[in-house]
């Protein structure tokens, strides 16, 4: 089975997600997982809602070339990738990557490729909403754009 | 497949702009008619400044921004043509 790819506004069930990814399989060894969520605080400033913008059409075709790439690059037998957009709060779960593979070392390091790219490859914009009334948009994080180049 | 570049028939664009960008823009999405000559990223990002003040000021730091064409994404001498999707952004930042 191909990728599960999956941009949408309401939460995501990890349980459903993991058995939709195994469902039926008896090959798969190892699981890899990465949940992202929203921290309360960002540079000192107390965090109120996280706003996340993206590119309709473009974002889908992203995420399905960085797919792609994992599984070129390691054995998967299963990889999920689902995205929220809009308004989220401190707590909630913003990003899932799921990867399976025969063997632990190919699921873990697709994992943290996949969420590594997905930083710097695919048009979303996160906005920020403060304790304070203010907010402001993230900028770009240069250590993020060295750890997705060490790939 | 030979599409004419946009140099050669100056025709409508479809931008589109997305977070602050898009704030400063003041619109999401709009048609523009670049002059003749305009035929890569580098041409439009050169030329969009001159459309209005609110274009000049939003694309005043345009060496932040990225660029898309047709949904993917582009560089400077990437070419530009005729009924192509265009978006501009600062880089971006998910996961």
């Amino acid at each position: 089975m191909g990728p599960t790819i999956r941009v949408q506004t309401a939460p995501f069930d990890l349980t459903a997600e993991l058995a939709a990814l195994t469902a039926g399989r008896t090959d798969i060894g190892g699981i890899g997982s990465f949940i992202g969520t929203v921290r309360d605080e960002h540079a000192g400033k107390s965090i109120t809602a996280l706003t996340l913008e993206h590119y309709p059409g473009m974002t889908e075709r992203a995420l399905e070339q960085i797919a792609a790439t994992a599984w070129t690059r390691w054995p998967l037998l299963g990889c999920t990738l689902i995205h929220r957009v809009g308004r989220m709060v401190p707590g909630e779960a913003i990003v899932l990557v799921l990867t399976a593979s025969a063997h632990r070392a190919a699921a873990l390091d697709a994992t943290a490729f996949l969420i590594d790219w997905l930083k710097t490859k695919a048009p979303f914009w996160k906005h920020e909403s403060y304790a304070d009334g203010t907010s402001a948009w993230v900028e770009a994080n240069a250590e993020d754009e060295d750890k997705a180049n060490q790939w | 497949m030979n599409q004419a570049p946009i140099s050669a028939d100056s025709a409508p664009l479809r931008i589109l702009y997305f977070a602050w960008l898009r704030e400063r823009v003041g619109t999401s999405e709009e048609t523009l008619t670049p002059p003749a000559g305009v035929a890569t990223v580098a041409d439009l990002l050169a030329w969009i400044p001159s459309v209005d003040e609110r274009h000049g000021r939003a694309f005043a730091q345009s060496a932040l921004l990225r660029c898309a064409v047709n949904q993917t994404f582009a560089r400077p001498d990437t070419p530009i043509h005729p009924g192509d999707e265009i978006a501009f952004f600062p880089p971006v930042t998910g996961g």
